[in-house]
């Protein structure tokens, strides 16, 4: 259950992530997925400063960072040209539904735009409906493209 | 996927009644809306209401009023109402099973309902009513393209057909 009503998410403060945020990005991921991948996420955090067109950004509820996302543009990977990734966005559980995820998704959408993608691009497992269906509320369908894989063990 | 006639009527139906919240809107009107079978439809109106998505009230004022939550309804919650097994490409095939070939053909199979299932998961009511509105405020400010006076007509005309 949310202990933010929909109201208070707009006392949500969105903004570019401090290097002290991340030990709390660190926290909410590893909630949602089950795995901490600290050297991931200060990784991105470091590659941010010297790349304009990465995007890092957090969700503060009076200071507490409740959520995070974060977004690249990348062109002609694929032979696609300049689109903006989505890699990541997360919420901690306690304060969903209340629109945190929204100004996240909305605020990521207005850099890469700014930062010249056309397109706007995730990739997500088939299995994961709840973020599917998010994603889809803001718009985003199957596009063109489609992830193929194998198992890169020798058979 | 070639849903069946019942399927999308129902679908029509649901984000119909969902865009028009509290409203009592009559199978008559849906029917003529759509240029259906007002027969047909009331059978479908009759299994969304079994499974209350629907409301649905008799007589001359009657007719039906969307009480699910658009938000959290999907299309495969409809789908799987009307078309028991649709989502299993396989269902009652027994023949060559077991055989290299038949197996890989079957993984291709499943591949392809995997996606569908996850699409059909994935799609609310709500999002197909904002998808709708989106297109209709895309096409508006296309064809404004002229200027803005022409432009402001225009998305008043789209937020009208929205709302009617
Ligand atoms: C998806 C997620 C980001 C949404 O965050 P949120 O702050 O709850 O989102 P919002 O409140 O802005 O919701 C926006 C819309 O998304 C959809 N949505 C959100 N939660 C939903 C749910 N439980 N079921 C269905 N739809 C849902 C709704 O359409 C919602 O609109 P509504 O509030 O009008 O109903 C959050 O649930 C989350 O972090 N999930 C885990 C994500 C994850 O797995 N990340 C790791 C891989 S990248």
């Amino acid at each position: 259950m949310s202990i933010l009503a929909k109201s208070q998410a707009a006392e949500i403060q969105i903004g570019p992530a401090a290097l002290e945020d991340v030990p709390r990005v660190i926290e909410i991921d590893a909630k949602i997925t089950g795995e901490a991948k600290a050297e991931f996420w200060y990784s991105f955090f470091s590659g941010q400063g010297s790349n304009p067109k990465r995007s890092f950004l957090v969700a503060r509820d009076e200071g507490r960072v409740v959520g995070y996302i974060i977004g690249t543009v990348r062109a002609w990977e694929f032979g696609s040209p300049p689109s903006g990734w989505i890699h990541a966005v997360g919420v901690d559980p306690t304060a969903r539904k209340a629109g945190v995820g929204t100004k996240l998704f909305n605020e990521m959408v207005e850099f890469l735009r700014g930062a010249g993608a056309n397109t706007i691009r995730t990739m997500l497992h088939i299995d994961d409906h709840l973020l599917m269906s998010f994603f889809r509320t803001h718009g985003m369908a199957a596009g063109p493209f489609v992830e193929l894989e194998m198992s890169a063990e020798q058979t | 996927m070639k849903l069946q006639q019942a399927t999308r009527y129902a679908i029509w139906a649901a984000v119909e009644t969902a865009s028009r919240p509290g409203e009592l809107v009559s199978a008559g009107d849906l029917a003529a809306k759509f240029g259906v079978s007002q027969h047909h439809l009331a059978k479908v109106l009759r299994t969304l209401a079994l499974a209350k998505i629907v409301s649905s009230t008799r007589g001359p004022a009657g007719g039906c009023m969307f009480i699910a939550d658009p938000r959290r309804l999907t299309l495969y919650d409809i789908v799987s109402l009307f078309e028991s097994d649709w989502w299993n490409s396989e269902n009652g095939v027994r023949e060559g099973k077991g055989t290299t070939v038949a197996d890989e053909v079957s993984r291709v199979l499943r591949e392809i309902d995997r996606i569908t299932s996850a699409t059909l998961r994935s799609v609310t009511i709500q999002t197909l009513i904002n998808n709708a509105a989106r297109r209709r405020r895309r096409e508006a400010a296309e064809k404004a393209g002229a200027g803005p006076s022409a432009q402001a007509e225009a998305l008043e005309a789209a937020a009208k057909a929205a709302g009617g």
